[in-house]
Formats: structure tokens, sequence, C-alpha cells
């Protein structure tokens, strides 16, 4: 894999200074290198990087290696923290007008996904906080974006206002304000055409637009997998308009994204939303903890926590261990778990939050299918109470009853079968690696991943 | 006679390249104020080349999205370079810096230009794929207009049925190139308009058949699968195609260049790169990253919005671009 995580980045290093009672200078230099090189693989702007690391070695330095962190979880506490300071908390609320129509402008780089993000700004004012927005076709130069917003338009049944390739987008900017005030349309939101920071003609047709209506909010969208190359547009566009919050797009992709961070220092706006899918409903507010996490390749370990400690009964998982010791797991326990999983969420969205998933080939490819969960289940809820407690008793008239039962077939029966003594059997290797290691079980095991 | 000096001598030698040359500056001016006037700043303020100056090399190239680990091994083999030749100065290093670069693009080829792989006989098919917004249509349409200026009889399959507007896209640079759109409706499977493409090719005799494809991100496995279906549908009705399968990349992209790379290359077999917007500030490094793991050449560029500002890439210009106004030392001119 091209990534590394900082996690595993640091790991030799950290190697070294496990066991001692501070961190020294020495140390800190060489685990600053790994950092240094870890944030530019994710795309975060080596002049962000700079003063990241600046400030890292201060906190980092002459500290007492705490008893619960081990050193190396230590300096990635402290560069998360960092991360996560400077990416500001969460802020999702976008301006209202003292006087209708608020007005909203979208302006960006080409392909950056403005014609997409308008269409899922509509549907979120709409759907979170009752709004009636009208869509502005600005973009006049690019063959057929108009059609894009209008067939967006329609999706939505929402009203688009254009006045075709020919007109001025300054005059179709303030025309459909004049409609929206008079359709009662309480938001308004500008679809600009994409252009280059540094097109001067087209960055001053911004500006007139600016001047004229008067936005209360600029937004400037930006594609997640920008590279270093974010600081300039980002700010070239914010000394130019003044923008005031930032969307970034296609973070359902697998970038690190660190352009986040870049554009957060230069321009000191808030992003404000996630773009996380193709859909008109995939807008999301932005999270700078969790985008810290991701930048560190650190997968979103919190947010997974999060989900097991709701989902996840303490009393269960402890008996569970209990049995995993004792080999005493049954089927009945399996589908306990699985229930408990799924409560989770869908699991492609689970596992995209383990660290270091994407890294796992067979799982990468494995596509986490639901409606083999679903059969799984049938399965077993064909069995009986015996068969469940004692999977070794199921023969081959048992196992044509139960694949009649869950409407699958002997092979998918005897597939789970095995599956279910293997995993016992790593269960087992587990336990008692365990028990070698720290002389008794350490935390909750999913025990089917 | 430096490396710089034999580009520099290479493009004045006819008006033909001095023409790609001049486009080449022209579109990467911007790209080139920034690159090279960091590295004259860099050979400026240090005299001597030593550790420092190599760690701010780095970060020039890294501000290039050139990749960690190209820019890590770049910088090692510099290191040795300087060595071998006993280089103190800092300004002798900049024909070692270009040479280098040079370098990584060809890779174990010899010519700087990596010409489309089409046969003058038979229907030819080219495949354009990519993630959302790379520029994937902008490209094809002006493809289609190059194509069709050679003298080729083109058409043009609308493959994207996913995004709004897409099919209309393609069709209005259909009309600007003057060759026919082949297009089911909006939301239609994609194969089946590929396949109708074929078919409209074929008993059309036409010579080149671009295929268009929706964006997607290269981590949905489905619209992956969904790709090499479409690529398969080709290749079972024309033995051989699709004869070029191009990965439309973005110039601003960062490192996640490579994966896209990477795994566009797993699904349809990618044989070459067109690297788009170039005429921005971003400096599409990346392409040497992919150049130097995955071995897949860059055959165009988008330079502009203009229908003609798609050119063929050409190393020793791209590289010339960027370094235009650093080969060329007050000696050097005066020789000539």
């Amino acid at each position: 894999m091209a990534f590394e995580g900082l996690a595993d980045r640091l790991q030799g290093t950290i190697k070294k200074i496990t066991g001692k009672g501070k961190v020294s200078e020495q140390d800190v230099k060489e685990m600053t290198r790994e950092v240094r090189l870890a944030l530019l693989e994710a795309d975060v702007n080596f002049k962000v990087v700079k003063q990241l690391i600046a400030r890292i070695k201060e906190r980092a330095v002459g500290q007492e290696v705490m008893e619960s962190l081990t050193p190396g979880q230590q300096v990635i506490k402290v560069v998360k923290d960092e991360l996560t300071n400077l990416m500001g908390g969460e802020q999702s609320k976008i301006a209202v007008a003292d006087r209708s129509p608020t007005v909203i402008m979208m302006v960006g780089l080409q392909g950056a996904g403005k014609t997409t993000t308008t269409g899922k700004l509509a549907n979120h004012l709409r759907k979170k906080h009752n709004r009636n927005p009208l869509l502005v076709a600005c973009d006049v130069y690019r063959p057929a974006a108009i059609q894009q917003l209008e067939t967006l338009g329609t999706q939505l049944d929402m009203p688009v206002f254009s006045l075709g390739t020919e007109a001025n987008p300054v005059d179709i900017a303030n025309q459909a304000i004049a409609q929206a005030k008079e359709n009662h349309n309480d938001y308004v939101i500008i679809d600009t055409a994409g252009r280059l920071h540094v097109d001067e003609n087209l960055m001053e047709e911004l500006q007139k637009i600016k001047t004229d209506v008067k936005p209360d909010e600029i937004f400037l969208v930006v594609d997640s997998m920008t590279g270093q190359d974010a600081v300039n547009v980002a700010e070239s566009f914010n000394e130019q308009l003044d923008i005031t919050g930032v969307v970034l797009t296609k973070l359902d992709g697998d970038t690190r994204g660190g352009a986040a961070l870049s554009i957060k220092a230069v321009t000191d706006k808030p992003i404000k939303f996630a773009g996380m899918g193709e859909k008109l409903d995939q807008l999301e507010a932005f999270h700078p903890e969790r985008m810290a996490s991701r930048i560190l390749g650190m997968g979103d370990v919190l947010s997974l926590i999060e989900k097991a400690q709701t989902n996840v009964d303490e009393k269960q998982a402890k008996e569970l261990e209990e049995k995993m010791r004792t080999m005493s797991f049954t089927f009945d326990d399996f589908l306990e778990q699985m229930g408990q999983v799924r409560e989770m969420g869908p699991l492609d969205d689970l596992m995209a939050m383990i660290p270091g998933s994407n890294k796992m080939k067979g799982l990468k490819n494995a596509q986490l299918d639901e409606s083999q969960l679903t059969e799984v289940e049938a399965i077993i809820q064909s069995m009986t109470k015996k068969e469940r407690q004692e999977p070794s008793i199921i023969n081959g008239s048992r196992r044509k009853r139960i694949a009649k039962g869950s409407g699958t077939s002997v092979a998918a029966v005897n597939r789970l079968i095995k599956q279910f003594s293997e995993m016992k059997k790593m269960m087992k290797q587990m336990t008692n690696m365990q028990k070698g290691k720290k002389g008794k079980g350490g935390g909750f095991k999913f025990p089917f991943m | 006679m430096g490396f710089m000096d034999k580009l520099k001598a290479r493009f004045k030698q006819n008006e033909e390249t001095k023409e790609v040359s001049e486009k080449y500056q022209e579109g990467m001016k911007k790209t080139r104020d920034t690159f090279s006037g960091k590295l004259n700043d860099l050979i400026a303020r240090y005299r001597k080349v030593d550790e420092d100056f190599f760690e701010e090399l780095e970060e020039v190239l890294i501000t290039a999205d050139v990749g960690v680990s190209t820019v890590m091994d770049l910088v090692e083999e510099l290191k040795m370079e300087v060595k071998r030749q006993k280089i103190k100065d800092s300004s002798e290093i900049k024909d070692v810096i270009s040479e280098k670069l040079v370098d990584i693009y060809y890779g174990d080829e010899d010519s700087s230009i990596q010409h489309l792989q089409l046969d003058e006989d038979g229907l030819q098919v080219i495949l354009v794929v990519g993630v959302n917004g790379v520029g994937k249509t902008t490209s094809i349409g002006k493809l289609a207009h190059q194509l069709k200026a050679d003298g080729k009889n083109v058409i043009l399959a609308a493959g994207d049925t996913f995004r709004a507007g897409a099919i209309d896209q393609l069709e209005i640079w259909g009309e600007r190139a003057d060759v026919p759109v082949i297009k089911h409706s909006e939301g239609s499977d994609p194969a089946a308009v590929i396949y109708d493409g074929i078919r409209a090719a074929k008993s059309r005799e036409a010579d080149v058949l671009i295929c268009d494809t929706a964006g997607r991100l290269q981590n949905k496995v489905n619209l992956m699968n969904e790709l090499a279906k479409v690529k398969r549908v080709i290749e079972r009705e024309i033995p051989g195609a699709p004869h070029e399968v191009l990965l439309v990349l973005d110039a601003t992209t960062g490192q996640n260049a490579l994966t896209q790379a990477r795994t566009f290359s797993e699904a349809t077999d990618v044989s070459g790169i067109v690297l788009t917007k170039l005429d921005g500030t971003a400096k599409g490094g990346i392409v040497l990253a992919i150049r130097n793991e995955l071995q897949i050449p860059v055959k165009y560029v988008g330079l502009g919005e203009g229908i003609n500002d798609l050119q063929q890439f050409d190393a020793d210009a791209f590289v010339f671009g960027l370094f235009s106004d650093l080969g060329m030392s007050e000696e050097s001119e005066k020789t000539e």
C-alpha cells in the first residue's frame, strides 16, 4: 500500500524507546521525522507540516512517559491533539439573513463538485431546516452544466433559475434574487462555473457577483484528494472573495485528505460540510477530530469505540470472554454476537473505521455482504436448540433439514459449520496467547472478524 | 553541453517542436513561476551543496506532489551523483536535477513522446476512465477533435449514464468536434451503451471509437466491477480491443493519484494517462511517482479549456517547461 498510517510508521522508533522513562530529544527527532513523512504522504502542505512539527517537538521533548500510554501512543496523542486543535470545532451552521432570501455562493476549481454539492446543500436545507431554496445556474461556460443543475432540480423537485448560456452570470444572479423574492424562496444557492484561482477575468466575475448579490455565505468547494496545491487555491479564493466556509467533497474515497488541514491552516475558515457519496442526501457535517484520525491513518477509532460502547452490553461481553476461554462458545452465542455487531450499523461503514482495514487485501475485496449475514442467521435459526449447543451432532440428514428450513443449500450449511469450528480453534489460540502475555484475557474481540 | 542546453537545442531545431514547447511554456507558466522560482531561490541561497540543501530540495519536490517515496529515491540518487561528479557549487546541480527528473519519466523507453497505440486498419477503441471531476468528458471532446483533424472517422459513446447532464455534455463536445455520439438515456446500463457504440462504429466503418465512462472513486468495488464489465464487453466484441485505456488524472490531485492509477489499472489495465488542469498552479508531480512505480506513461496533458489545449505529453517539454528559465544560464546564451 502506498500509505502507512502514523502508527505503523512509528513502530520502529517506538521499539527503541520502549522501556525508557523519558522521551529524549533524539527520540523525538526520529519520531517527528516519521510524523513529518506521514503528514506529507497524507497531502498536508509542507509549510503547515513544518509549523506543526515545531509545536509537536516543543510539547513532546522531556515529557515523562506516562504509564498508561506507550511513548509511541503518547506522540500520536500529541500529534492528534495538535491536528484537532488546528482544525477547530464542529461548525455546520449556515447563516440566515435578516431579510429573506439568504444567499449562498458556491465557488471552486473545475471538477471539485460544486454543482452536485449545490444540489446536496439544497436538499439539506429543506430536510434539516425546512427551507425552500432556489437553485441558480451561473455556470454558462462548461457544456451542459445548466442541464446538470436542472436535472438535479427535477430530482429534488426544486426550482432552478437559468437564462441559458448566452447570459452574463452577474445578470443571472441578480435576476435570480429578484425571482426568489417574488416566489418567496428563503434561500438562494448560486452555482458558479469552475475556474482557476489564477484566472483574473473569471475571478473578477465572481467579485462582481459578490458585490451585487451580497451573499451571506461563500462556500469554497474543494476536492478532498487535492495535493500540495490546496493551499494556493484556498489562499487565493479566500483573498479575493473572503469565503465564509469550506465544503470538502469526495471524502467517501480512500484519500487521507490532508488538504483539509492545509485549507484550514491558511484560511482559518471552518470546514462545514463533507460530501460522502454521489447521492443527494450524502452531505454530512464535518467532524474535525475524525478527520485528524483519518489524516494520521488511524482509522476512525473513536467513532468505532463510541458505537461499540453504546451497542455492546459489557456484561454480555464478559460472559462471552468466559465462554471463549472455556471453549463453550455455541451457535447461540454466535447469533447474539452477530446481532450486536449488526446493530452498530452497516458492515462496510464499520470496516472502514477499523485502522488498517484498508490495508488487509482480503478484507477489502471481500466486500462484506449484508445478505450473507442474513443467510447465516437463517441457517442458525433453522437449527434445533441441541444442534446449536453441540454442532458435532449435525449429520447429513440434519444438514438437509437445516438447508431446507433456511432456504439455503447443504453446501452453505457445511460452509458455516466449517467456519464455525475453525473460528473456535482460532479463539482458543487467541485466548491462549493472551493468557501467556498478560495472564488474563484483554478486551472484547469480535469473534468472526 | 549541459542537459538543459541539449533540450533547448532540440526545441530550437525546427518550427514544429518549437511550437509544442511554446504551448507548454505558456500553459505551464503559472506552474513554472512557483516551481522553478523556488528552485532558483534555493540555489541562490545555498552556494554549497550540503545536507540542508538536500532537505530543502526535498521540500520543493514534495510541494510539486512528486510523492514522498519518489522524492526520497530521487534525492538519494542526486546525492550519489553529486559525490561521483564531485559537485560542490549549487549552480551546477540544476542540470543533474532536470536530467534525473527526465530519467524517471523515460524509464526504459528512449522516446520522449508516447503515442497512442492505434492501428491504421480496423476499428480502434479507446476507453476513458477516472474518478469524478477530473475532466474525462472534456478530454474526450478535445481528443476527438484532434483525431478528426488527423483525418480519422471518430465516434463517441456516452457511457456516463449516471451523472446528471453528462450525456448532454458529451453531445455538445460531439457537435464542437463534429463527430457523432451514441447514447442511451440517463440511468441505463453503461455496458449496453458501449455495446451499441461498437455496433454503430462497425456499421459506419469508423476508425476510432472513444468510450466515455462515469467518474467513480476507486474504492467503490461495485463501480470498479462495472468498469471491468464494460472492458469485457469491448474485448468480446473486438479482439485486441480496447487498444488504449486512458486514465484521466487531475494535476491538482495529491498522493491519492497513485492509488487511483494502481486500482484503475487492476480493473482495466490502463495503458496511458491524461493529465488535466496543468494550466493552474498545480505541478502534477505525481505522474513522476506513477511512472516510477507503475510504469504507466503520460500520453496527453490538458493545458487549457480550449478545444486545442490537449497536447501530446512530451517528457522533455514538460521538464523544459518546469525549468526553462533555470537551465539557460547566461553563459549558454552567449555560446549560441
